[in-house]
């Protein structure tokens, strides 16, 4: 055991997480949002709609986050449209590519999560609306969207660190997360298992404090 | 199209040869996984307490940790490992281990870790009765396990161990950073000789998805196969 690096890579890994932290957070915010919007379009009675919805989800879901990161990191650059457009200016950007890979990639599975929570919602709760003369907007948005909410925290928790961990893949695309990081001083000190614990170690420390938030937001929203 | 050509002109034996290369290293982690769950699981259910930190130690660290890390993990750290040990035995040569091996054991201490979820969770939804039972029947352990407890986790278990399979196959998309021929190092490398990233990447999201749709199409035939009589 090498105590000594240990104890140098801890501030190098610590400020590598503030990377892996903004990716998480932005993604998961964009994630939340396009994960509702297709969950919307999975219950629209159109059936084109919502075939279209489950298209986006089955393929993101059914491929490597790395497939999807590559395709649009690598294959993007190659439409001479795109490279011309003002979307050059985000696409050129590893940061932004690997942000809207993981914001694709967790919308896909936010949205089988708040889809399945919409569905087991009892229709009991909306006749109750619907009898006491609201708007089926307010419904949708005071009675539904709540309850959907507290309906998937459980699942959605998991995701997070789903995707707190998908966040390691950012690294092969030149951004120097905390994996990238920690793979860089293993490849220069070939000292694997020190870098492994600090780094894990600041993963793991990760993963226990949104695996208890979620816990306590299970407790306060419970009814 | 013919890009994809069989032979000397196209990538299509290759890529043909690296997607057979995918489903082998997924075969084989999930394998692992399995060995790993079956030594775990009873740790998880036993009732001294140190053997049940040792196993949540393990569940909890593979899975609050990225698959990544593991890998590089196991990549820089492996032929170490196996110099060791082997140093004990008083061999001293270096050994250099292969990029199946090491990637198929980093990504079946992975899916081990989910499977033994898997195997506890479903053998303690089986009814305590069932315990009991063959208990007062005064079947021996190991025949009370094989031929009590199996069948009725298995059908309890291979819903769930179909999105372990899943999550095996699409990790493994993860080893092409040792270098390993699989479908995403034979991607990066036929895309950077042609210049044609986005084909090839699109293709193999193709061949991922071809591989998720098929194999559970055959989970399918296995879980209707074991809720039979249900």
């Amino acid at each position: 055991m090498d105590l000594d690096l240990m104890i140098t890579s801890f501030p190098k890994l610590l400020n590598a997480t503030l990377i892996t932290l903004k990716l998480l957070s932005v993604s998961l915010v964009l994630g939340l949002f396009l994960g509702l919007f297709f969950a919307i379009l999975r219950l629209n009675k159109n059936p084109f709609i919502n075939k279209f919805a489950y298209g986006y989800s089955y393929i993101f879901r059914g491929t490597p986050l790395l497939v999807q990161i590559f395709i649009i990191y690598f294959g993007l650059g190659q439409i001479e449209y795109l490279r011309s457009s003002f979307l050059w200016v985000v696409l050129k950007e590893p940061y932004w590519c690997a942000i809207i890979a993981f914001a694709l990639n967790t919308g896909a599975y936010t949205s089988e999560i708040l889809r399945s929570a919409f569905q087991t919602i009892k229709p009991g709760f909306i006749e109750a609306g619907k009898s006491l003369g609201i708007q089926s907007k307010i419904i949708f948005y005071k009675i539904q969207v709540p309850i959907a909410i507290r309906q998937s925290l459980p699942a959605y928790g998991n995701e997070i660190i789903l995707m707190l961990k998908g966040t390691s893949l950012a690294s092969t695309v030149t951004l120097m997360d905390l994996t990238g990081v920690a793979k860089y001083i293993i490849s220069t000190t070939f000292k694997p298992v020190e870098v492994f614990i600090v780094a894990g170690g600041i993963y793991l420390f990760m993963t226990f404090l949104i695996h208890n938030l979620i816990k306590f937001l299970e407790k306060k929203y419970s009814y | 199209m013919e890009l994809l050509a069989f032979g000397k002109t196209g990538w299509g034996d290759e890529l043909f040869i690296a997607t057979l290369m995918t489903i082998a290293v997924s075969i084989t982690a999930l394998l692992i996984g399995f060995i790993f769950a079956l030594i775990f699981t009873p740790l998880k259910l036993s009732k001294n307490k140190f053997l049940n930190l040792i196993a949540n130690c393990y569940t909890t660290v593979i899975r609050g940790v990225p698959e990544l890390l593991v890998i590089y993990l196991f990549f820089f750290g492996g032929s170490g490992a196996v110099m060791f040990v082997a140093s004990i035995f008083g061999y001293n040569d270096y050994i250099e281990i292969n990029a199946f091996i090491t990637g198929s054991f980093a990504i079946g201490i992975i899916s081990g870790a989910y499977s033994t979820e898997v195997f506890r969770g479903a053998i303690q939804s089986i009814d305590k009765g069932q315990f009991e039972a063959s208990k007062v029947l005064g079947l021996k352990k190991p025949i009370h396990f094989v031929k009590v407890i199996m069948p009725q986790m298995l059908r309890l278990a291979i819903p769930n161990l179909s999105n372990v399979w899943q999550i095996t196959l699409k990790d493994t998309s993860l080893i092409s950073v040792t270098g390993l021929v699989e479908i995403m190092r034979q991607s990066y490398i036929a895309a950077g000789s042609t210049r044609d990233p986005l084909f090839f990447y699109s293709f193999a999201a193709i061949l991922y998805l071809l591989l998720t749709f098929l194999s559970m199409k055959l989970i399918n035939q296995l879980e209707i196969k074991y809720s039979k009589g249900y």
